[in-house]
């Protein structure tokens, strides 16, 4: 059904784009924007980063961090940020342009959807055609010859699962794992749904493009970016809407009536600035929407770019928010709104919530969000420097925010391959044995398939969203198949860490897998409760030959220890 | 919180018969026959996520109006014998006609429509909206917990005791059903258990019983409270195994998630595993654009709908007696077509009700027309039934709920009730 939606509305588009195409108004530069002023950017300044102090230990400080900015420590990243010291290795993080990366840009070469563009994905990774389709249902053609001409590797899926894999062997791999924490938190507030219509063949361009070249950039770069993109065009049916009264003038569908759609106009003050409580009306949708009439796809069946088609642009006054943006205005008037919207008292405090969430608390302390809301204000949304203002906090440090954030899947997953150390393989990237694709698969499996999140909303970043019955067992199995090596493709050496362990004294085992893997930071319950496992014959076997020395089922004791309720938490 | 109401019936030895590996299912069935002579009701709710079209739904074809300002999107009048056109009703209201499948339901009169019907808060946001059906608070943010959960949670106490009496289908548990009760949320009956992964030496009896243990300390926590509810519904669901009940009657259900979770809901009801509320979403509903009339986008969306809903009512045959199925939907969409052959947010729209119980073959509630100064803010269609009376009115008919509970700030006096249940 969703084919015959998408095909649906890329015949209506079609239509509009064939009546236009003899007088396309393009823009050919960028819309110039009013100059911000320099942003007061804390990593760029001389002095270092000064933290405020902290009730918690030297190194909980540490796994505060790795935990929080990025998607857990691998074993020797503790010792290694205390070598190089806190504030510095925050402040490399705000910065990731100076963090060599080479082994993920090497890894990330498997999945070549990423560096394509939008029209070579079209091109390369076609649906069958309406007349294949059509011939195999008829019997006049066989599933093998479909099959060799739509060849498995170059399904329109396999677009998705490469994004989806190459997401987790960032988390899991990146040294810029602030980066890759932004990455995912604009893409899931600017959240596209990969399944509807032509967006999957956008997706690598959108968030090469309009997310994460701005993930620590300006906000108001982030908002130009996602508004002009395609596959927001798409999502969010912007790429439809025209002035109210516009009849296509020519073209197979002449006659027709175009209008108005409010889909774009109401998210954007909704979910991606102003937030729901933002003070707007009915009304002020209605208008905003008129302001971004013209804003289309110049031949999305190509997979071509923005492009303003003044035809169907209002251009009668408006007034959003109290302001009056004058009639006879163009392409401008869109950028007129992303500038009162990005300006705007609430999306300061919106944006400054979400990231306190996503960085502190579920519910994070209102002072913070003031004074987060402030940087942002007096910044002109510059992030670096917001985040700057969190992580200098005292609430960033205090007690209660440690290990108070559930994870989320993605977390669980990364972090848990991090924990162990574990090695991604990439095979040809549409390939079972490919260690990004089966592990993207557990992160779909407890709740949260990457890329296809369907509401505009994106992922939710509370802990009720997370936590129930199936999600928690869900993660427990997750645990018990990567400690395993039952998912293909990503390798773990539990065995490794244990090298001058003696496996026969399971007290030892456990206190190593709990110094590998929690940091010692295990409830004196939970380690009760694991080395009353002992007693377990499936934890404590033996040999085959049943009198030889006793082994532990180390396998099976991190597994424990990974699907622990310690572990669910960063 | 949950932990408490959970620990309250583990200590009351309901359940520690189960603890100690679980009765043979003869005991289950033989428990319930016992301790409560007749069946446990069953509400089984389901949320149509992204704002239906309940003019397409269920298409006002007596209404001029109507095929005035629809002039792409309307669904073609009633021709007798003719099936790609609206399914007369009772001369003024139709069903899509993907929605045949619920055709003979309705002939049978369990199928009642409650129309025009939504929320008095006006936002047209999906996320608000959504939100205050499920908290049942509407314009009020910090409810806590859902109405489902609450209704439950004022409902006397079974003589059996069982994780069971409310069941979400899928990864996520709903807000509905987030509460004191210790709703349940998963993916899949047939998976719902610690995996032994194969090899002899691995995983099994040795892994679940080292989390269980994990998760047994007792502190409040949603986390410690949550994995203890997973563990007491692992071991009652080997006890019954569900999974291994096939649907019967020929029940078919359409392909994909929504049916899946539908006949997951029968087999649950099926095990008698003490199943009271079930819940099921289902997505696809926002067609902002090439919306379709007789065909097209919401057809699809329309057919696999009723044919789960059909097939449900199939497979539960007999058991209907005693089920009540409620649809819902945050809002409805705006009257006339806009400028992409879709419609965009609006305001009321249209609620099916279906099983034993109900008093069908009628469309309850007031029709307030569609000309402009019918509508609502001059675009949508006017509420004229408060969602909250019609989910009292089956919350407390068909299950028991206590009124006081379920929409605090809200109270509609019996006769206010659209009258669905009698």
């Amino acid at each position: 059904m969703r084919r015959v939606s998408s095909g649906a509305s890329l015949i209506l588009v079609g239509l509009v784009g064939a009546a236009c195409s003899s007088a396309p108004s393009r823009m050919a530069a960028p819309p110039p924007m009013p100059a911000a002023p320099p942003a007061v950017s804390a990593t760029r300044a001389p002095a270092p980063l000064s933290l405020p102090a902290s009730t918690l230990g030297p190194d909980q400080l540490i796994l505060h961090v790795l935990n929080r900015i990025g998607y857990g420590p691998r074993p020797g990243d503790v010792e290694r940020v205390r070598r190089m010291g806190l504030a510095a290795y925050i402040e490399r993080q705000l910065d990731p342009r100076s963090i060599p990366d080479p082994a993920v840009e090497q890894a990330l070469a498997a999945y070549p959807v990423l560096t394509l563009s939008t029209a070579t994905l079209v091109r390369d990774y076609p649906l069958p055609t309406a007349e294949a389709r059509q011939r195999l249902a008829s019997g006049e053609m066989s599933r093998q010859e479909i099959r060799e001409m739509y060849p498995a590797e170059r399904r329109p899926t396999v677009i998705t699962a490469q994004m989806q894999a190459a997401r987790v062997t960032r988390a899991v791999a990146s040294d810029r794992q602030l980066e890759e924490v932004m990455v995912d938190f604009w893409f899931n507030h600017f959240n596209v749904y990969a399944q509807k219509g032509a967006v999957r063949w956008m997706l690598p361009a959108y968030e090469r493009e309009a997310i994460r070249p701005h993930a620590l950039g300006r906000f108001r770069d982030l908002v130009l970016a996602t508004a002009r993109h395609p596959a927001m065009l798409f999502y969010l049916d912007n790429w439809l809407s025209t002035r109210a009264d516009l009849v296509v003038p020519a073209g197979p569908n002449a006659g027709r009536r175009m209008g108005l759609n409010e889909n774009y106009a109401r998210e954007l003050m909704e979910l991606h600035t102003l937030g729901v409580d933002g003070g707007y009306t009915q009304q002020d949708v209605i208008e905003v929407a008129r302001c971004f009439t013209g804003w289309t796809i110049d031949r999305p069946q190509q997979g071509g770019g923005f492009i303003f088609r003044t035809l169907a642009h209002d251009r009668g006054a408006k007034r959003v928010l109290g302001q009056v943006i004058p009639a006879g205005g163009g392409q401008e008037d869109g950028e007129r709104v992303i500038e009162i919207l990005v300006r705007h008292e609430a999306t300061a405090r919106f944006i400054a919530t979400k990231l306190a969430r996503r960085f502190v608390s579920d519910d994070p302390p209102p002072a913070l969000v003031d004074r987060t809301a402030a940087a942002f204000r007096r910044t002109d949304g510059d992030i670096r420097a917001v985040l700057t203002t969190i992580f200098t906090s005292p609430e960033f440090w205090s007690a209660d925010a440690y290990r108070a954030k559930i994870k989320t899947p993605l977390e669980v997953v990364a972090s848990a391959v991090r924990a162990l150390d574990g090695r991604i393989a990439a095979a040809s990237g549409a390939d079972v044995a490919d260690g990004g694709i089966t592990l993207a698969r557990e992160v779909a499996r407890l709740g949260e398939p990457l890329y296809e999140a369907q509401p505009p909303t994106g992922y939710p970043d509370r802990a009720e969203a997370w936590v129930n019955t199936g999600a928690l067992l869900g993660r427990m199995n997750f645990a018990l198949g990567l400690a395993h090596n039952r998912f293909r493709g990503a390798r773990v050496d539990v065995a490794g860490f244990l090298a001058n362990t003696d496996r026969a004294q399971p007290a030892q085992v456990l206190d190593r897998l709990l110094a590998v893997v929690l940091h010692g930071e295990a409830s004196a319950r939970t380690r009760a409760v694991l080395a009353a496992q002992f007693d377990s014959p499936e934890i404590t076997r033996t040999t085959t030959y049943d009198r030889g020395p006793k082994d532990t089922d180390v396998e099976k004791l991190a597994a424990l220890v990974l699907g622990s309720p310690e572990f669910q938490r960063r | 919180m949950e932990p408490c109401t959970r620990r309250s019936f583990m200590k009351g030895g309901a359940l520690a018969l189960f603890a100690l590996g679980g009765p043979p299912r003869f005991l289950v069935r033989a428990a319930f026959a016992e301790g409560s002579a007749v069946r446990p009701k069953v509400l089984i709710a389901i949320f149509q996520r992204g704002a239906v079209d309940g003019l397409s739904m269920i298409v006002p074809h007596g209404d001029p109006d109507y095929y005035a300002v629809r002039g792409n999107i309307a669904v073609a009048r009633p021709v007798p014998g003719v099936a790609d056109a609206t399914l007369d009703l009772n001369g003024f209201f139709g069903l899509h006609p993907a929605l045949a499948p619920l055709r003979p339901i309705w002939d049978d009169r369990r199928l009642a429509v409650v129309h025009a019907c939504g929320s008095p808060d006006t936002t047209r946001s999906h996320f608000d909206a959504q939100d205050y059906m499920e908290s049942g608070t509407p314009g009020v943010k910090s409810t806590a917990d859902g109405w489902l959960a609450r209704g439950l949670a004022g409902m006397p106490a079974r003589a059996v005791a069982s994780p069971f009496r409310a069941v979400s289908l899928g990864p996520v548990l709903p807000r509905i059903l987030r509460g004191d009760v210790g709703a349940v949320a998963m993916n899949s009956v047939a998976d719902f258990d610690v995996k032994d992964g194969g090899a002899m030496m691995t995983g099994g009896p040795g892994a679940r019983r080292g989390f269980e243990s994990l998760y047994e300390q007792g502190v409040r926590d949603l986390l410690y409270g949550t994995g203890r509810e997973t563990f007491e519904t692992v071991k009652m669901l080997k006890t019954a195994a569900p999974q291994r009940i096939l649907p019967t009657n020929g029940a078919v259900y359409p392909r994909g998630r929504f049916g899946d979770s539908l006949r997951q809901i029968a087999q649950l009801v099926k095990a008698d595993v003490g199943l009271e509320i079930a819940f099921a979403d289902v997505g696809g509903w926002d067609t902002h654009a090439a919306q379709g009339n007789e065909r097209g986008q919401l057809a699809l969306r329309l057919k696999e709908f009723a044919e789960g809903l059909a097939a449900l009512d199939r497979d539960l045959g007999p058991r209907m007696s005693d089920v009540v199925i409620l649809t819902m939907s945050e809002f409805g969409r705006t009257v006339r077509e806009n400028g992409n052959r879709g419609t965009d947010h609006g305001h009321g729209t249209a609620m099916l009700v279906l099983g034993g119980p109900v008093k069908g073959g009628r469309v309850h509630g007031r029709w307030p027309g569609l000309r402009p100064e019918q509508l609502f803010d001059g675009r949508d269609l006017a509420v004229t039934t408060d969602f909250r009376s019609l989910f009292t009115e089956v919350a407390v008919r068909h299950l028991g709920a206590p009124v006081a509970p379920l929409f605090p700030g809200f109270s509609a006096p019996t006769g206010a009730w659209p009258g669905v249940l009698g």
